[in-house]
C-alpha cells in the first residue's frame, strides 16, 4: 500500500496540478468566453464584408488578393449573411439557400 | 457574548439550511431532474452555452454577486444592534435568498436559459416586463452612485490604501497582457498577481496618498467621485479581456484569500462583542428598526441582482439541473457567510463600546469604514498584522469589489442607453462613447445628490436595497408563476414575496417622511419613483395571482 502511494506520488502531484490548472483556466476564461467570442465574430464578420464585398459593388482595392480566400470563406458564408440581417444570400450567383 | 459562538450559531444554522432546506426545495419543489437535457447541452454552442463543471461555475456565480454590498448593508444595520442583523441574515439567506437564488437558476434553466427579464415578459404579462426594466435601470443608476460613494469614502479615510488600489488596476492590466500573448502560463501569471497585489499592500502604509479635504471649490470626496466614475467610463469602453477579465480573476483569489484571514483571525483572537444586542440607544435620526432593517441588509440576505446574474450567464452554462442547488443556494450561502463576516468585524473589531458608539454617531455613517476598522483590529490581534497593513487589505478588498461592480453597472447602462437609442432611432445615442457618457452623467446626478460632498453619509443606501428587494420580489413572482402552473406548492416562494414587499412598502414611507423632514426634495422625488415601481410591482403580484386562481378554477371545473 505504501509502495504503491510513494510510486505515484510524483504522478500524483503531476495529475493534481493538472486538475488545479484545469479549474484555474476554467475560473478565468469562463465569465468571458461569449465577450470575446463575440467579439471575435464582429471582427471575422469585418472580414468577411471586405472578402466579398466586390460582389456586392463595393470596390475593393485588395480585390485581386481577396478573390483567392473566397472559397475558404464560404463555408461561413451562410450564418454571416443570416447575422447581418439578410434571410437570402444577397449575392445572385452564390446561393447557398 | 463571544464572536465565534456567534459565528458558529450562524455558520451552523446556513449549514443546516444547505443540508436539510435546500434539499427538500430541490426534490419536493423544484424536483430538480439529474437527467433534464439543460440548455448548456442543447444549445451548446462553444460561446454562451458551455457545459461547465459545477465548482467553477459556482466558483463565478459567487465572485460575481458577491461584491461590496453585502459588506456595506450589514455594517451599515448593525447600528440597531448585533442580533437583528445577525438574525435577517441567517433567516434571510436559508429561507430567502438561497430558494430565490436557485429558484432564479432553475426558472431560466427550463425556459432556454432566458434572462429573468426576458421570463418575466413570458411567463407574467409584458407589462411585468416594462415594470422589470425599469427597477433594473433604476437599480444600476444606485449602485454606480453609491459605491463610487464608498470607495470615496474609504479613499479619504484610509490613505494608505490608494496605491494599492490603483496599483492593482495596473497588475490587473499587465496580467491581461501577459495571458493574452500567452506570455506566460495561468498558473505562473496567478502567483506572480496575488504576489504582486499583497506586496503592493504591504507597502501601502509606506506610500500613503491623501487627498486634501478641500480641492478648489470642490470637496476631496468629490474629487475622488469625478475620478472614479471617469475610470469607470473607460474600463466599461475597454476589451473586456484588458482589464475586466484579469482583475475579476485576481479579485476572486483574493476574496477567498482575504475570507480565510478574516475568519481564521476570528477564530484566533475570539473578540467579545462590543456593541449591544438590541441597540436601545441609536443616534438621533435613525430610523425605525422594523422595516429599515429589511432593506438596509439586502445583498446577504436576498438580492435581486443575484436573479440577474443567475439568468444572465450561469443558466447557460449549468452542466445538468442537479446543480441548482448547489450552485444556486450555496452561492447564496457563500455571501451569507461574507455578510456574517462583516457583522462580526463591525460589532466585535472594536476595544470598547465607547469606540464602537463613536463610530456609529449617525445613520449611514459606520458603513464599510466600519468593517475595515474592526476587521484590521480583529486580523492584527488575531494574527499579528500589523494594523495598518491589515486595515489596507480590507480596504483593497472593499474598494476593488465596489469598483468591479461600477464598472460592469456601468457598462450594463451604456448598453440600455444605447438599445434606446435603437427604439427610439437616435443614431447619436448608440455610439458607445456617447451612452457611456450619458450613463455617467446619470450616475453622478445621483452620488452628488446622495451626499457626495461627505456630509450626509450613505443615506442613499436603504433605497438602493428597497430597489434590489423590488427586483427580487419580481424574480419570486416568476418562479412562483411556474410552480402554481406546475401544479406544486407555491407558499415556499410566494411568503418571501409578501413579505418583502410588504417591507419594502413600508420602508419607503419611512423615508419618505424623513427625507422630507430633512428637506432633502432630490432623494424624496427619487423615493416616489421607487415607490411608484413597488406599488406596480405589487399590483403585477395581485393581478397575476388572481389570474392563475381563475385559471385552476376553469381547469378544475
Amino acid at each position: 500500500m505504501s509502495d504503491d502511494a510513494d510510486l505515484s506520488r510524483g504522478e500524483r502531484l503531476k495529475a493534481w496540478l493538472s486538475r488545479a490548472r484545469y479549474y484555474a483556466e476554467e475560473f478565468y476564461s469562463a465569465p468571458y468566453r461569449g465577450a470575446i467570442a463575440r467579439a471575435k465574430r464582429d471582427e471575422d464578420d469585418l472580414f468577411m464584408l471586405m472578402v466579398f464585398s466586390e460582389l456586392m459593388g463595393v470596390p475593393n482595392p485588395v480585390g485581386y488578393y481577396t478573390l483567392e480566400l473566397q472559397p475558404l470563406m464560404l463555408e461561413r458564408f451562410h450564418d454571416w449573411h443570416r447575422r447581418m440581417g439578410m434571410e437570402h444570400s444577397p449575392l445572385d450567383d452564390m446561393r447557398c439557400c | 457574548m463571544s464572536a465565534v459562538i456567534l459565528l458558529a450559531l450562524g455558520l451552523g444554522f446556513m449549514a443546516l439550511g444547505y443540508l436539510v432546506y435546500s434539499k427538500f426545495i430541490a426534490e419536493k419543489i423544484f424536483r430538480l431532474d439529474p437527467d433534464f437535457k439543460t440548455p448548456a447541452h442543447e444549445f451548446e454552442d462553444g460561446i454562451d452555452f458551455v457545459p461547465t463543471n459545477r465548482y467553477v461555475l459556482w466558483g463565478h456565480h459567487f465572485t460575481s454577486v458577491a461584491g461590496a454590498a453585502p459588506i456595506v448593508g450589514p455594517a451599515i444595520a448593525v447600528i440597531w444592534g448585533w442580533l437583528p442583523a445577525a438574525l435577517w441574515v441567517v433567516i434571510g439567506t436559508v429561507l430567502f435568498a438561497g430558494v430565490h437564488d436557485s429558484g432564479a437558476v432553475w426558472a431560466s434553466v427550463r425556459n432556454k436559459a432566458r434572462s429573468v427579464g426576458a421570463l418575466t415578459g413570458d411567463v407574467v404579462g409584458k407589462r411585468a416586463r416594462s415594470v422589470f426594466m425599469i427597477v433594473i435601470f433604476l437599480l444600476l443608476l444606485m449602485v454606480n452612485a453609491v459605491f463610487a460613494v464608498v470607495i470615496a469614502g474609504l479613499m479619504m479615510d484610509f490613505s494608505s490604501a490608494v496605491v494599492p488600489v490603483w496599483g492593482a488596476i495596473a497588475v490587473a492590466l499587465i496580467i491581461g497582457q501577459l495571458i493574452y500573448r500567452r506570455i506566460l502560463s495561468l498558473g505562473m501569471v496567478s502567483i506572480i498577481g496575488v504576489v504582486a497585489l499583497y506586496a503592493l499592500i504591504g507597502i501601502g502604509p509606506s506610500v500613503p496618498v491623501q487627498m486634501p479635504e478641500q480641492v478648489g471649490a470642490l470637496s476631496g470626496n468629490a474629487v475622488w467621485i469625478l475620478i472614479l466614475f471617469g475610470y469607470a467610463a473607460i474600463a466599461s469602453l475597454l476589451p473586456v479581456w484588458m482589464l475586466l477579465q484579469p482583475r475579476d480573476y485576481i479579485n476572486g483569489l483574493q476574496l477567498f484569500i482575504g475570507l480565510i484571514i478574516l475568519y481564521g483571525a476570528l477564530v484566533v483572537f475570539n473578540p467579545s462583542l462590543v456593541a449591544p444586542m438590541v441597540n436601545t440607544d441609536v443616534p438621533e435620526g435613525t430610523p425605525s428598526m422594523l422595516p429599515l432593517l429589511f432593506v438596509t441588509i439586502a445583498c446577504g440576505a436576498i438580492s435581486g441582482f443575484h436573479g440577474l446574474v443567475a439568468g444572465g450567464t450561469t443558466s447557460k452554462q449549468l452542466n445538468k439541473e442537479s446543480d441548482v442547488r448547489f450552485v444556486g443556494y450555496f452561492g447564496a450561502v457563500g455571501e451569507g457567510m461574507l455578510a456574517l463576516g462583516a457583522i462580526l468585524a463591525a460589532t466585535a473589531g472594536f476595544a470598547t463600546y465607547g469606540e464602537w458608539s463613536a463610530m456609529y454617531d449617525a445613520f449611514g455613517k459606520g458603513g464599510v469604514n466600519a468593517f475595515v476598522e474592526g476587521g484590521a483590529y480583529i486580523i492584527s490581534n488575531g494574527i499579528g498584522l500589523p494594523e495598518a497593513t491589515a486595515s489596507t487589505l480590507l480596504t483593497v478588498m472593499a474598494a476593488l469589489f465596489a469598483g468591479t461592480t461600477m464598472d460592469t453597472g456601468l457598462r450594463l447602462q451604456r448598453y440600455i442607453f444605447q438599445e434606446w437609442g435603437e427604439i427610439y432611432n437616435q443614431q447619436w445615442m448608440k455610439k458607445p462613447a456617447v451612452a457611456t457618457l450619458l450613463a455617467v452623467g446619470s450616475c453622478l446626478v445621483l452620488a452628488f445628490g446622495a451626499g457626495a460632498d461627505g456630509s450626509g453619509g450613505l443615506i442613499i443606501w436603504p433605497l438602493f436595497g428597497t430597489t434590489n428587494q423590488l427586483l427580487a420580489g419580481l424574480t419570486l413572482l416568476v418562479v412562483t408563476v411556474m410552480l402554481r402552473r406546475l401544479g406544486r406548492p407555491t407558499v415556499y416562494t410566494l411568503a418571501p414575496l409578501v413579505f418583502l414587499l410588504v417591507m419594502t412598502v413600508l420602508a419607503l414611507f419611512a423615508q419618505l417622511k424623513s427625507f422630507y423632514m430633512a428637506e432633502n426634495y432630490f432623494l424624496l422625488g427619487l423615493d416616489i419613483v421607487v415607490l411608484i415601481a413597488s406599488i406596480l410591482v405589487a399590483m403585477e403580484c395581485v393581478a397575476t395571482l388572481k389570474r392563475l386562481r381563475q385559471e385552476s378554477a376553469e381547469q378544475a371545473s
